[in-house]
């Protein structure tokens, strides 16, 4: 059947090796799907103009709800009538995206009913993204979800976003929290933050079981929940041997089927603090200068391991860099142990919350609160003690502030006795 | 219970969240949570867990266009069905992994996904280019310079090599966004590409007082070129055009301030980024390219500058540097000198930690 628009210049993005969205689009238009044939038909113009041609914004949503559904319009609805509306319904997926077959169908079919069986898997924060309905389908989409699949919508505004974590526990050596756990915690927790914006601006919480940060959650959340251990990494000398003796294939084969692995050079020489040794039969860690890079365990995956002291490290504060530049997350607290029902974190996220919603500017995100307002005084309002692991350095300008309270005799001048010990 | 049209809160079920991250693990997964003692990439795209127990679990790893229909859903899952209980999972680069826990199943599952055409390349472990992370464009969204699925779609299919390989230094990470907003990871990748303008907004000064909250215009822009105006008896703006950089932020707030524009808009690189703290700290991704043009459909400036940059990165770094560890150790002059790309007054940061980033060392090469 041929399709209602010509669309040549797509059409050169049917080949190649790399799965091609225009070819999958192409196979739903052409079993008679007119969103999608619209669809294709727009991307064309646009491809041909070099322009997008989405109308700016659009509010939609459910009853009850502030939030979770985008809004769009095509500027073109004289040319593509079906996709006139189109409509993003962002649904909080499972933590770390694990699906049943029969839970994706259900849902596939739901979709197609509903909208224009088009989705994003999944949207950079996480959501399951159902992507072009139109308005009237809004509601009886989310009562399916609610009550079919027990499912809810995500988050949009200026609220709480859908929180996301690596896969941590579920498939992970290295995971030092149940980054699921504390993130479905979470989510579940702050339902109404999430569901009913009543930020000054939007608010993401992302949790990685390691370092290694695999949910980036250090540069894509405004409090960054990253797990760490205490005491010593744990180690199999007899395994570490194996790796010098060429038995166990190093990096566990991200480098290739390898022979020619050196200890020295490729692990004790690259540990950024230099606190490993190696004389050939036995490897020693100095625990108290390892910085848990993480980068002697992902070489040498099967002699070392992460310590047993368990916990994590908060960072808060990234964000993209509109509107005052981008910030990676900064450590506020180096170490607390996150153990369900995690109420010293809950304790420290709502005095950061109460703190933010009453000082924070309109469109002002947290770590640019931070910025404006100083990181003393966010430290003062979260009840945290400075701690020189909190800074890259300390400051190198003089332009220090002293509350009067902590100056022996306060601001007051007696400028009459001033003037007894100095003429003017 | 139905839903009833006439009765919007009857029987409304809300704040229940999302479905329990266990509720859809595989089996072996439910049994070794928290117990997995090591993993090994078997071969690009193959990797396999053991857990303490002795159970293990593999997984394929395939990549996805992230845009994708119910369709190509729904073979997913046929695939799913056939040989992994029905069980799998999405990762947080959106390619999609088939969890397999009996092993017998493991090469028949390769064999049929490598029968399915280039729907499901298998790849993206270790010392890959994994796929891009990637935001709306022209697919949806009303504030891009450039598409997204469209560069994708020319950019992986260039670098196709490298992700079914480990033949790299280290992983690169590849982010695409369509706007300085950088939905996404853009601000934090060995390679990003972003969509830029270099016009300012035009303003509808008819349309201003309808529309926009003047006062939020205002305060969207980071350089302060905007300030009120009256036109006639319309309250509106004014935009200082020697003072905008086109970050499209007020645009974002206000309707009535259009800055899209075919011949303007382009494709800005960057190079360096990462997020995890392995070896060094996280870094921002830096400047390489202020502006290509759009080429749509197949970007062919922008595929062969990316393609430069990851052959001169793969030819002078070291085992385990990403490039932004690589560029530091050989100097940014290197940079420019090793990839033959151009350095411009665009690359000389102007914007208030300006200085910072400034030479203040007389150690440079020549």
């Amino acid at each position: 059947m041929a399709l209602k628009h010509a669309t040549p210049m797509l059409d050169e993005l049917e080949k190649g090796p790399w799965p091609s969205f225009v070819s999958d689009v192409k196979r739903m238009a052409a079993k008679g799907n007119k969103m999608c044939e619209d669809w294709l038909g727009l991307m064309e113009l646009s491809f041909k103009e070099k322009e997008g041609h989405w109308k700016h914004g659009g509010i939609v949503g459910v009853f009850g709800y502030g939030g979770g559904v985008i809004g769009r319009y095509c500027d073109r609805p004289d040319l593509f009538p079906n996709v006139a509306h189109f409509h993003t319904m962002r649904v909080n997926q499972p933590c770390s995206k694990y699906y049943s077959t029969g839970i994706l169908r259900k849902l596939c079919d739901l979709w197609e009913a509903h909208g224009s069986g088009l989705t994003n898997m999944h949207g950079s924060t996480g959501d399951i993204v159902l992507l072009g309905t139109t308005t009237d389908h809004l509601e009886p989409l989310f009562y399916e979800l609610t009550h079919e699949f027990k499912m809810d919508l995500g988050g949009s505004g200026s609220n709480l976003r859908t929180p996301e974590g690596c896969l941590g526990m579920s498939r992970c050596e290295w995971s030092c929290i149940n980054t699921q756990d504390i993130i479905y915690d979470l989510t579940q927790e702050y339902q109404d933050a999430l569901h009913r914006p009543m930020f000054p601006y939007k608010f993401k919480f992302k949790s990685s079981g390691c370092p290694m940060d695999c949910v980036a959650s250090i540069a894509r959340s405004d409090c960054s929940i990253i797990g760490t251990w205490r005491d010593a990494i744990r180690i199999d000398q007899e395994a570490v041997k194996a790796y010098v003796g060429g038995e166990l294939v190093p990096h566990a084969g991200a480098d290739g089927p390898r022979k020619d692995f050196d200890i020295k050079a490729e692990v004790i020489d690259l540990c950024p603090t230099k606190c490993m040794e190696y004389d050939g039969k036995t490897l020693k860690i100095h625990t108290s200068d390892c910085v848990r890079c993480m980068h002697c365990i992902r070489v040498l995956p099967r002699a070392l391991r992460p310590g047993l002291d368990r916990g994590a490290t908060i960072l808060v504060g990234a964000k993209a860099p509109i509107l005052e530049g981008a910030q990676l997350g900064s450590v506020v607290i180096p170490f607390i142990k996150m153990e369900s029902p995690y109420t010293e974190f809950k304790g420290f996220v709502e005095k950061m919350w109460d703190w933010w919603m009453e000082e924070g500017k309109n469109r002002e995100r947290i770590g640019e609160t931070i910025q404006r307002l100083t990181l003393r005084e966010f430290l003062k309002v979260v009840e945290l003690e400075p701690d020189p692991r909190m800074v890259n350095t300390p400051r190198f300008n003089p332009y220090i502030f002293y509350d009067p309270a902590a100056v022996p005799g306060g601001w007051e001048h007696d400028a009459a006795a001033f003037r007894q010990r100095h003429q003017a | 219970m139905a839903f009833d049209p006439n009765n919007l809160m009857k029987d409304r079920i809300t704040d229940i969240g999302p479905p329990k991250y266990d509720m859809y693990f595989p089996p072996v997964i439910k049994e070794n949570f928290g117990k997995w003692k090591y993993h090994e990439i078997l071969e690009p795209g193959v990797l396999k867990h053991v857990s303490e127990s002795g159970a293990e679990i593999y997984s394929v790893r395939v990549g996805s266009a992230r845009l994708i229909s119910v369709d190509y859903i729904r073979e997913v899952c046929d695939v799913a069905d056939k040989y992994c209980g029905g069980h799998l999972r999405w990762t947080t680069r959106n390619n999609i992994e088939f969890l397999v826990s009996d092993k017998s199943k493991l090469q028949p599952l390769m064999t049929d996904l490598r029968g399915r055409g280039s729907w499901f390349p298998i790849g993206g472990t270790g010392n890959s280019i994994t796929n891009i992370v990637h935001t709306q464009g022209w697919a949806h969204c009303h504030t891009p310079a450039i598409d997204a699925s469209g560069v994708v779609k020319a950019v992986m299919d260039e670098l196709f090599e490298y992700f079914g390989s480990h033949k790299l230094p280290a992983q690169i990470r590849i982010a695409l966004a369509c706007c300085l907003n950088m939905c996404g990871a853009v601000h934090c990748s060995d390679i990003a590409i972003l969509g830029v303008h270099r016009k300012p907004p035009f303003v509808e000064n008819d349309r201003v007082q309808n529309v926009c909250e003047i006062p939020l215009v205002i305060a969207a822009c980071p350089t302060a070129a905007i300030k009120p105006k009256k036109v006639g008896e319309a309250k509106s703006v004014e935009i200082n055009n020697s003072r905008c950089m086109f970050c499209g932020n007020c645009y974002t707030m206000c309707p009535a301030l259009p800055l899209a524009d075919g011949e303007g808009d382009g494709i800005a690189l960057w190079v360096g980024g990462k997020v995890s703290n392995v070896k060094s700290a996280p870094m921002f991704s830096k400047l390489a390219v202020p502006f290509i043009p759009n080429e749509p459909p197949r970007w062919p400036t922008t595929v062969q500058t990316i393609k430069k940059i990851v052959e001169a990165y793969a030819d002078g770094a070291r085992r385990y540097e990403r490039v932004g560890e690589w560029i530091n150790r050989i100097g940014w002059e290197r940079f420019f000198e090793k990839t033959g790309l151009q350095f411009t007054h665009e690359h000389i940061d102007d914007y208030r930690l300006a200085m910072t980033t400034w030479r203040t060392t007389t150690q440079f090469k020549f």
